[in-house]
């Protein structure tokens, strides 16, 4: 059994990341699940959340929005409309994304058709603010 | 004859515009290659969720949704995306012939459209059409987050019955010199492709396949949408590359047709001033 887990991250405007990895923590849907080496085959949806990945001993996090988490024969490929390092999210502009996404989710009731995609878009504000002051 | 004075005037605006769309191809040139890099830097993206949505079906459980369900087509909607600048050749006006064909096509049915591109929108917008949403004013500033935008509302529409099938109208970029407009079915969805190998992975699903897959189409659609929306920004500039690639020579050509005037109007006028001369000597003597 190889001992090495492959972690790709693609969005629709780049491939974020194409690395060996030894351990991936990455934020489900039904709640945050680790993978491993030797994984068995798996497809998860993602919620707006912290992705974190352990090398050689170092951690690195990155928010990511809603998507997708494939894990085959060791590489996992994780398929999110948008990623971002902690030293590429400015936290001022996260903070103010916070406020604005808070207002727009204040505006709407939970039967209105755009609610999800509100909830969805303050999570990712409240990650990227999470991430960027706490690296 | 014009006068001098006047075909010099001429060559100097003729060189001016020689001038801006030499600029123009220049700036085109640059735009088209950061385009091109963008639909490459989304190809890893679009083919991973290919796979996976091919994986998921290949899974042989009975997946259904609606969006993979043929229906009757009495209302659909037509995403057409021109660009919002001109001087760019036939780039818009075929896409917007190729628009009103499909519109005659189907003329038993309802079509609304969502324009994308001023110049569809000042085309469109005093005929008698359903518009049902525009998006102008973006010069090529077209997002994944806009994609996802109409593709999240295309697909309520769809699900509540409100449209039946939904098209996409765009121009495929096959190289500076040639783009096809192409229209492409976006809904309902044509089914994967099912290759037989794949069906031997046993996946471990989280959430349930079912809600998977209705999360995974719906992302299908986004990317869809926004394959085509690169797709016509990458045609766009190669488009006007060439028509002012086209502009450029034919100034060239105008300069040197012009020059050749004005030295013919320069001859004739010393030709005339030495018969006046030797008029007036002949004259004088006389």
């Amino acid at each position: 059994m190889a001992d090495i887990l492959r972690l790709r991250l693609v969005t629709p405007e780049r491939l974020l990341l194409d690395e060996e990895v030894d351990e991936v923590t990455a934020p489900g849907t039904v709640g945050e699940f680790g993978v491993f080496p030797g994984h068995a085959t798996f497809l998860s949806s993602l919620q707006p959340g912290r992705l974190s990945y352990k090398q050689s001993g170092q951690t690195r996090s990155l928010a990511v929005s809603d998507g997708f988490a494939e894990v085959v024969d060791n590489l996992m490929t994780v398929l999110c409309t948008e990623a971002a390092y902690a030293n590429e999210i400015d936290a001022a502009q996260a903070q103010e994304a916070v406020r604005e996404a808070e207002a727009a989710l204040g505006n709407l009731s939970p039967t209105d058709a755009g609610f999800e995609d509100a909830q969805n878009t303050l999570r990712l504000a409240q990650v990227r603010l999470d991430v960027a002051s706490n690296g | 004859m014009a006068t001098l004075k006047e075909i010099r005037k001429r060559v100097s605006s003729v060189q001016n515009i020689q001038q801006i769309t030499k600029a123009m191809k220049m700036v085109s040139a640059a735009r088209l290659r950061r385009a091109q890099e963008a639909a490459l830097a989304a190809r890893p993206y679009a083919e991973k969720l290919e796979a996976v949505l091919q994986n998921l079906a290949a899974q042989g459980e009975e997946l259904a949704h609606p969006f993979l369900t043929e229906r009757a087509e009495n209302n659909t909607t037509l995403i057409v995306m021109t660009s919002d600048r001109g001087l760019c050749g036939g780039f818009n006006s075929s896409l917007i012939r190729e628009a009103e064909a499909f519109m005659r096509q189907r003329a038993e049915q309802k079509v609304s459209l969502i324009l994308v591109g001023r110049r569809a929108y000042d085309h469109f917008k005093r005929r008698d059409v359903t518009i049902a949403e525009e998006h102008i004013n973006l010069y090529g500033r077209l997002s994944a987050d806009l994609a996802h935008d109409i593709g999240r509302r295309v697909g309520e529409q769809f699900l509540s019955g409100e449209t039946d099938s939904f098209y996409v109208l765009y121009a495929k970029f096959r190289s500076a010199l040639v783009q096809v407009p192409t229209l492409d079915k976006i809904l309902p969805i044509a089914s994967t492709p099912q290759t037989e190998d794949q069906s031997a992975l046993d996946y471990l699903y989280e959430p349930a396949p079912q809600t998977l897959l209705a999360s995974l189409l719906e992302r299908y659609i986004d990317m869809l949408i926004y394959r085509a929306m690169l797709e016509s920004v990458a045609s766009e500039h190669g488009a006007r590359m060439t028509a002012m690639d086209n502009a450029t020579n034919n100034a060239v050509e105008m300069i040197d047709r012009l020059t050749l005037d004005m030295n013919r109007a320069r001859q004739a006028g010393i030709t005339r001033e030495l018969l006046e001369i030797v008029a007036t000597g002949e004259s004088l003597k006389g």
